[in-house]
């Protein structure tokens, strides 16, 4: 009798508790779905508010009026080329850091990782970080994208526990007896073993450097030097959209249209890349954020 | 007699002192030649953190000096609390500090209990490719960057081509004005932030509920324990810790309003229940035409220090209330 009401009552539970899920993937997916099919319909279609779910007049002006702005190509280019430099920065930084403070033989661990965590809970502040930036000549320059943050200590951490927990004690005792030192021991069996803990963190990275525009914001001046995001800043969020982009558009009304569907195409452009790699990297993140939960 | 044995016993202490140095000096030696290396890895990332860590600590001393562009940091003179009790009397202090702490408690009043939900409910899904598709497509807002986010918040909300209000025309409602109204600057905020995140934040959780051994959830349906009762009893036990753990850590991040996004999503309207001590910061030192980094340094550290002793007290409750802690 108990278990048979139990069993109904779980029933209803489930019932309920797929409905509201359902719904919470309705909210999150739908505006996603929004952008992507306002992006490919066309200016007059978004402005007058005819798209709802799918494409309605499916064109790709505004994928055109995206790849005519001079500035989105110069800000796509230099973020590419921040997020690789500073991925490859930051993993061999973090690496470095993590090593060491993974083996239980490292004398001054514990005040190195006290060192290391310290900084998590307090820092000096904007200013200060921003003068020591301008003290060292990387205002303006590509550095003061990379060097600022490269190091998250968190990230260090991550990889500390991995390295501990998943390469086996015997592994490099039996390595040394073999008069394997320790640079060799990390390049041959340490890090080949790491491929999870590796991508994840590289996507970590990859993904901040990617979205990273305060750096931009505060320490770069030269309009060739901005990332894809300050661009982004610039036509989504203070709408200032350059005549040439609008290009042949001549009523007011076919520009204001035009540029609303710009602004779609353009989150569509540069969130791609990202959601595109998610996929092929997202099993590792449980594998890796777990890691991280284990208390160090 | 006694003097002399007392000498005896002093010297052969010495040269014991002496001579365990020296043991200690050659064991360290060895040490050293065998594991050199390590130190020599460890030394790019310890050089790193001490510079770009530890160094804007050493420069927050302006907060207590008149900065001089001329003199520099160790030159210029020192003016006490000036700057701080500059801030505390300003006609800001007290609605930046009301700002500040009204967004993040709301914000952690809602982002901590709703991820522990998520994982809970997640958890009880029988049915896998559905559990699957909730929990790939709640990710994928975390890889948005925080300028495309506030651009969709925009384009969603805007007063005339916006969706929202385009929905509420449908229905005969008065378009709002979402960004421009101070009321529901501090909404928008926590709530967008919950959309964003809260697929992402509850991973850890679910990593945790797949530690749960199968057999406790048999036990319990054997016993007659409905799903309710069995997410009650097994479920939130094994999820609890690392709740405290990472409200914990929030709790320290509590000044640390998300300043990006808040500048961002700041406008002249909204400005009144728009400002935290992060985008005030900026605007006083680096924003403004007379650029004051002293005082803006002095709100900096403000906020520092408080964060610090919030981290170390609620840390300490954990422990002592025997609740699980970061030390």
């Amino acid at each position: 009798m108990d278990t048979l009401s139990a069993a109904k009552g779980d029933r209803l539970f489930h019932i309920v508790n797929n409905a509201v899920l359902g719904l919470f993937l309705i909210i999150v997916l739908y505006p996603l779905l929004y952008v992507l099919s306002a992006s490919f319909s066309s200016s007059s279609a978004v402005i007058s508010g005819k798209v709802w779910l799918w494409p309605v007049d499916f064109s790709l002006e505004g994928y055109q009026a995206v790849f005519r702005h001079r500035m989105v190509w110069t800000g796509l280019q230099n973020t590419i080329i921040y997020t690789a430099l500073g991925t490859v920065v930051s993993l061999f930084i973090t690496i470095l850091a993590a090593y060491p403070l993974s083996r239980s033989d490292f004398k001054g661990r514990r005040a190195f990782t006290l060192l290391f965590v310290f900084t998590m809970m307090f820092n000096g502040g904007l200013i200060p970080s921003y003068l020591l930036v301008r003290e060292l000549g990387m205002l303006d320059t590509i550095w003061a994208m990379v060097i600022p943050t490269a190091l998250s200590v968190w990230n260090v951490m991550i990889m500390m526990t991995y390295f501990r927990t998943s390469i086996p004690k015997e592994l490099l005792e039996s390595a040394q007896m073999d008069g394997c030192n320790d640079f060799m021991f990390l390049l041959r069996i340490v890090l080949p073993l790491s491929g999870p803990i590796i991508a994840v963190v590289t996507l970590f990275y990859g993904v901040d450097q990617w979205n990273q525009y305060f750096n931009a914001l505060i320490f770069l001046k030269k309009e060739k030097l901005f990332p894809l995001q300050l661009v982004l800043r610039d036509i989504l969020i203070q709408n200032q959209v350059s005549q040439e982009t609008l290009g042949d558009v001549q009523t007011a009304a076919a520009r204001q249209g035009l540029r609303e569907l710009l602004k779609y195409s353009l989150i569509v452009v540069s969130s791609a890349p990202l959601l595109a790699a998610y996929p092929f990297v997202q099993k590792y993140f449980v594998k890796g954020i777990m890691i991280g939960s284990i208390k160090g | 007699m006694s003097e002399k044995r007392q000498q005896e016993t002093v010297r052969s202490l010495s040269e014991t002192e002496v001579s365990g140095d020296h043991k200690a000096s050659i064991a360290l030696g060895a040490y050293m030649k065998r594991s050199w290396q390590l130190y020599v890895l460890f030394l790019i990332p310890l050089l790193y953190v001490v510079i770009f860590k530890y160094g804007p600590m050493v420069g927050a001393q302006i907060a207590f000096k008149d900065y001089n562009v001329v003199k520099g940091l160790w030159a210029s003179d020192w003016v006490g609390m000036k700057h701080f009790v500059r801030f505390f009397n300003s006609y800001d202090f007290w609605r930046i500090m009301e700002n500040t702490l009204f967004i993040s408690i709301y914000s952690l009043v809602v982002s901590t209990p709703l991820p522990v939900l998520l994982a809970l409910s997640l958890n009880a899904v029988r049915i896998r490719w559905f559990k699957n598709t909730v929990q790939m497509v709640s990710y994928a807002p975390h890889f948005i960057s925080t300028v495309v986010l506030v651009g969709l918040l925009l384009q969603f909300m805007d007063p005339r081509t916006g969706m929202i209000n385009q929905l509420f025309g449908l229905f005969g409602i008065d378009p709002v004005h979402f960004m421009g109204e101070m009321k529901y600057f501090k909404s928008i905020y926590v709530w967008s932030g919950i959309w964003q995140h809260i697929g992402f934040s509850c991973i850890i959780y679910l990593a945790a509920l797949s530690t749960v051994d199968p057999a406790l959830h048999e036990a319990a349906v054997l016993d007659g324990a409905g799903r309710t009762k069995r997410i009650w009893h097994i479920d939130m036990p094994a999820i609890l810790p690392i709740a405290m753990i990472l409200l914990i850590l929030n709790t320290g991040q509590l000044l640390e309003t998300g300043f990006e996004k808040i500048y961002l999503m700041q406008n002249p309207l909204n400005l009144k229940t728009s400002e935290v001590i992060d985008t005030y910061v900026y605007k006083i030192g680096l924003l403004s035409q007379a650029m004051n980094f002293s005082y803006a340094t002095a709100i900096g550290l403000f906020k520092s220090a408080i964060s610090l002793v919030l981290i170390v007290t609620v840390n300490y409750t954990a422990r002592k209330t025997g609740q699980e802690s970061l030390w």
